[in-house]
């Protein structure tokens, strides 16, 4: 009989997925960053990072108000800028109508509500289920899911996978995001792994997720390395593409190059599209826009030319 | 056995720290005697941008501080200038200015200091007023600081005038990036190691070093810049006043050659109000 124990359980989960080799991702991402990326192609990269953009507001303080002036700034990120449309709004199940109110029927712009009592995931599943089908009964295009962090510590593989599956069919059309909160879950090797579990339950247009944004520890380009090799060797053994969403921590222009430098280069141009590769920020988009602005008139801008900045020393 | 001599690698204060251009390069100066001085980093447009940032981000923090505590700090800043007096003395000289004048403009520009320290809570009980309206309205006008102010410093003297531009422009609260003189720079940078000893936050004074034809354009066109001021020759102030119109920020330039520094008229009330926004309120009061 196989062991138990949750250290038993993640050893043969490894052997099956295989485990990181974290000092060549660490070195491998740090040559991301060194890539001159200039002038028109540097524009190409901040308006495909801007038509990526998940605009969030995740905050307790949320309004409709609030909400509205976001899907405002969703539909027309700049005026005179000419920059694409974001690619979805990101907000709590309880802001869902208030932003399909604002943004109308039909919009490009996608709404997507995180659900699964997020950021904890910490309630029953029949809770959680029942948050899901609201939000998507609200109008909800996107379903951003927490996984149960606890069971996957713990070696309980299958409990993850049946929730993740139950939330897949809650979903009904919406595509699914699953977190698996890489901050919670400690290595490198786990990542990969959670990441397998999920995808195994997952359909082609889904996407995981690096983390909630809501812990010290967001998306990094070693984490997201990892996830996207992980989403790589998946595609090559089953055909199924999944879409991968960093989330949290990034909030600069040349930050999203960094990243999308890491997608052209590990899963190529098939992924280089909002149907297939999120940022999930909030103060992203500002400094995109900022940069797309100087790139167009040649003049550093203050960041209170752009709507939303709070700062305005 | 001889000593191997332990050389200096200067390096401009921003943001609080002491950087070298992100570009990575630098330029020759000599002394005097024609001998190699040092390499001075020679500071691009994205050192440039940086710095603003780093003003950005110090601004709000110091212009929060009382105005009490930001005299204070000025005048901390002349005691650190007052104790290395000697060693600017010293490096002024090797560099070719000739040492009654040097040791002058180096105790004015101490003076200096201490001058706007003084001012720090005064100006605005003159600035500021309470003015007369023909309305039930108590109507008073303060001044608040622009926010982040280019300094261009003149060549020569090469630490007087940059003292006596970026003193009145952080007195009131504004923060400063400032462009030290191409020819001789090496005292800005001596300047920044004061600043960084003086209780000054980091990134309320940023020194940059460089070639103005390279910088002048950035500074022009820098929409986060709220004022220019500086001593310029006529093509940058046309540069400079071109930009600033576009991006709709204040100017305030005097000529880069002729000024006389040491006089009592380079230092004045209305310099610090060269950099001051007036805010005025009309307060309704009891019919």
């Amino acid at each position: 009989m196989l062991a138990k124990s949750p250290h038993a359980a993640l050893t043969r989960l490894f052997d099956e997925v295989g485990t990181v080799d974290c000092v060549g991702v660490e070195e491998r991402v740090a040559k991301y960053t060194t890539r001159s990326i200039k002038k028109v192609s540097k524009v190409k990269g901040l308006r495909l990072a801007t038509s990526m953009v998940d605009l969030t507001t995740l905050e307790g303080k949320d309004t409709p108000g609030k909400v509205a002036s976001l899907c405002q700034k969703a539909m027309h990120p700049h005026p005179g800028l000419e920059a694409p449309q974001v690619a979805a709004v990101c907000v709590y199940p309880s802001m869902v109508r208030h932003a399909r109110k604002a943004l109308g029927s039909d919009t490009a712009v996608r709404i997507a509500s995180v659900a699964t009592a997020f950021p904890s995931g910490q309630t029953s599943l029949r809770t959680r289920l029942a948050e899901v089908k609201a939000a998507v009964a609200d109008g909800a295009d996107e379903i951003d899911m927490v996984i149960n962090r606890g069971a996957f510590l713990a070696g309980d593989f299958a409990v993850v996978q049946d929730e993740i599956a139950a939330v897949v069919e809650a979903c009904g059309d919406c595509a699914l995001k699953v977190i698996l909160e890489v901050s919670e879950l400690e290595t490198y090797d786990n990542i990969r792994a959670a990441s397998f579990l999920a995808m195994r339950v997952m359909r082609e247009g889904d996407f995981i997720k690096t983390s909630t944004g809501k812990t010290s520890l967001n998306a990094t380009l070693g984490n997201n390395q990892v996830m996207l090799e992980a989403i790589r060797d998946f595609y090559l053994d089953t055909g199924i593409a999944i879409g991968m969403k960093p989330a949290g921590g990034i909030r600069t222009a040349k930050q999203s190059l960094h990243f999308l430098t890491a997608v052209k280069e590990t899963l190529g141009d098939a992924w280089l599209t909002n149907e297939r590769y999120r940022f999930g920020a909030s103060s992203l988009l500002n400094d995109l826009l900022r940069q797309l602005e100087k790139e167009k008139t040649g003049a550093y801008q203050a960041p209170y030319y752009f709507s939303e900045a709070a700062e305005s020393y | 056995m001889s000593r191997l001599p332990i050389t200096k690698t200067p390096k401009p204060y921003v943001g609080g720290a002491f950087i070298r251009s992100e570009s990575g390069r630098t330029f020759a100066v000599k002394d005097a005697a024609g001998n190699f001085f040092a390499n001075i980093p020679q500071c691009t447009r994205k050192d440039l941008r940086n710095a603003v940032e780093a003003a950005a981000k110090a601004g709000p923090g110091w212009a929060k501080r009382t105005a009490y505590n930001r005299g204070q700090i000025l005048y901390r800043l002349g005691e650190m200038l007052e104790a290395r007096r000697q060693e600017m003395i010293d490096v002024h000289v090797q560099l070719g200015g000739p040492k009654g004048p040097v040791t002058k403009a180096i105790d004015t520009a101490i003076d200096r200091l201490i001058y706007y320290a003084g001012w720090a809570d005064k100006y605005e009980q003159l600035l500021g007023n309470v003015n007369p309206v023909a309305s039930p309205h108590f109507n008073f006008t303060v001044t608040e600081p622009m926010g982040v102010i280019g300094v261009i410093a003149p060549d020569f003297p090469p630490l007087l005038p940059l003292i006596s531009l970026i003193a009145p422009a952080i007195v009131s609260g504004n923060t400063v990036v400032a462009l030290a003189s191409e020819q001789v720079p090496y005292p800005a940078v001596l300047l920044g190691e004061m600043l960084a000893t003086s209780d000054l936050p980091g990134g309320v004074v940023n020194i940059l070093t460089g070639f103005r034809k390279e910088l002048v354009p950035t500074f022009a066109t820098h929409t986060h810049l709220r004022a220019i001021v500086g001593a310029v020759g006529a093509d940058d102030r046309k540069a400079l006043e071109l930009g600033a119109a576009e991006s709709v920020k204040r100017t305030h330039f005097v000529p880069a050659e002729g000024v006389n520094w040491l006089d009592d008229s380079a230092q004045s009330l209305f310099a610090i109000r060269d950099t001051l926004e007036s805010k005025t309120t009309w307060h309704p009061i009891g019919a």
